[in-house]
């Protein structure tokens, strides 16, 4: 009997907590999903399943400060690609990374994905922001 | 009855699995054979000749020339790649690099990556790659050569094992695969390798190839 009233109350608190999904979470949780895909299919191959980078070669995406301070760059990054020296985890990369024909809402989707994964947390990297920062690429 | 049937049928069952795990434990020898006769102590034999890599002369990361004879009695895993390979290849590395840590302090075995791109890939690029990837040594050779040749050996040679795998036609030298070579110079495997499974597959299949005997032991 007692069982049974912990599991009820265990289904309706669970029932809550998902129904009770902020927009924004959902609004994560989509970006999240599509970036993860798009992750798989445009960035893996080099990056790595779990972000590990490939020794000199391809950059590891787990250096969490790197990510943070240039959050705004990312996108212009991921558009255009980047050929220069970069220090990342205190290590020096110098390979090219090449341009993605990518929307600016996929650019959205998978950044959000980078920058919640492997280490990283900084919440949704939303559609306008993404827009904004490529209006400013140099 | 139907229990004498059912004890058969367990039977069968265990031996046709038997027979399964010893063949899984040779590995198929590609390419064309021809049978040879020759007499040993008066009395005629028929051998076969397999296809084997015939010999080539190239150039690995640290300027050295390499030819063939520098594989006699080695187990070796080739792949064809290029430094500024955008897609396939950092997949390629990353499973070759776990063939590179399995085996790299066991001298019979090695790993030859030829370049498709010997007009960017010199000497000098080719060495800075390796060091980029952290190999060290001469276990894992990155070699060049003229690019005719290559491609020659890689489609006439290589990947004959591919060609008879698959009805895929052509262009096998762009599809990322491992083909593993024994000691006799001759083709007993080929892996997809942007595959890790296949990869690891791979790596048992060299243990394999060690445990053959040598060649000419049973002669
Ligand atoms: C062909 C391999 C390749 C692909 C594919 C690739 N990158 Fe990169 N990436 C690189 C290289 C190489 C660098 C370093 C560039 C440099 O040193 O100038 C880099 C740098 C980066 C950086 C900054 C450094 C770091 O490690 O944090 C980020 C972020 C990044 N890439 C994200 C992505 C995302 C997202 C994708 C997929 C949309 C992607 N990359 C696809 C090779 C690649």
């Amino acid at each position: 009997m007692k069982f049974k009233v912990i599991i009820g109350v265990l289904c309706l608190l669970l029932i809550l907590a998902v129904s009770c999904q902020s927009p924004q979470s959902i609004e994560f949780a989509r970006y999240y999903s599509s970036g993860s895909l798009l992750y798989q299919s445009h960035c893996q191959n080099c990056h790595g399943a779990k972000g590990e980078g490939l020794n000199a070669l391809i950059p590891p995406l787990t250096d969490t400060v790197f990510i943070k301070n240039n959050i705004h760059q990312l996108p212009c990054l991921v558009k255009n690609g980047l050929r220069g020296k970069l220090t990342i985890n205190k290590k020096d990369f110098t390979e090219k990374m090449p341009s993605n024909d990518l929307a600016p809402i996929e650019i959205a989707n998978v950044l959000t994905y980078v920058a919640n994964s492997f280490g990283n947390k900084r919440g949704t990297i939303d559609v306008v922001q993404v827009g904004n920062d490529l209006n400013n690429c140099k | 009855m139907s229990r004498l049937i059912l004890a058969i049928g367990v039977i069968l069952l265990w031996s046709a699995c038997k027979f399964n795990s010893t063949t899984s434990n040779s590995l198929p020898i590609y390419g064309n054979r021809q049978a040879v006769t020759r007499v040993v102590n008066g009395q005629t034999v028929i051998d076969t000749l397999y296809q084997t890599i015939p010999p080539f002369k190239l150039v690995n990361q640290y300027g050295d020339s390499i030819s063939n004879n520098d594989l006699n009695g080695k187990i070796y895993v080739a792949d064809f790649f290029f430094t500024s390979c955008p897609s396939i290849c950092p997949v390629m590395q990353r499973n070759m690099l776990n063939v590179y840590n399995t085996y790299k302090n066991t001298p019979d075995v090695k790993i030859l990556s030829y370049t498709i791109d010997p007009k960017y890939d010199s000497v000098k690029v080719l060495k800075k790659y390796a060091d980029k990837l952290g190999v060290t040594g001469n276990m894992w050779w990155f070699i060049q050569g003229k690019k005719d040749d290559t491609y020659r050996l890689a489609e006439k040679s290589y990947l004959v094992a591919v060609s008879q795998d698959t009805t895929v036609p052509g262009g096998y030298v762009h599809q990322g695969y491992f083909v593993l070579v024994d000691k006799q110079k001759r083709v007993r495997g080929s892996y997809d390798g942007t595959n890790a499974q296949q990869v690891s597959q791979l790596i048992d299949d060299v243990k394999t190839l060690k445990a053959e005997p040598a060649p000419g032991a049973n002669q």
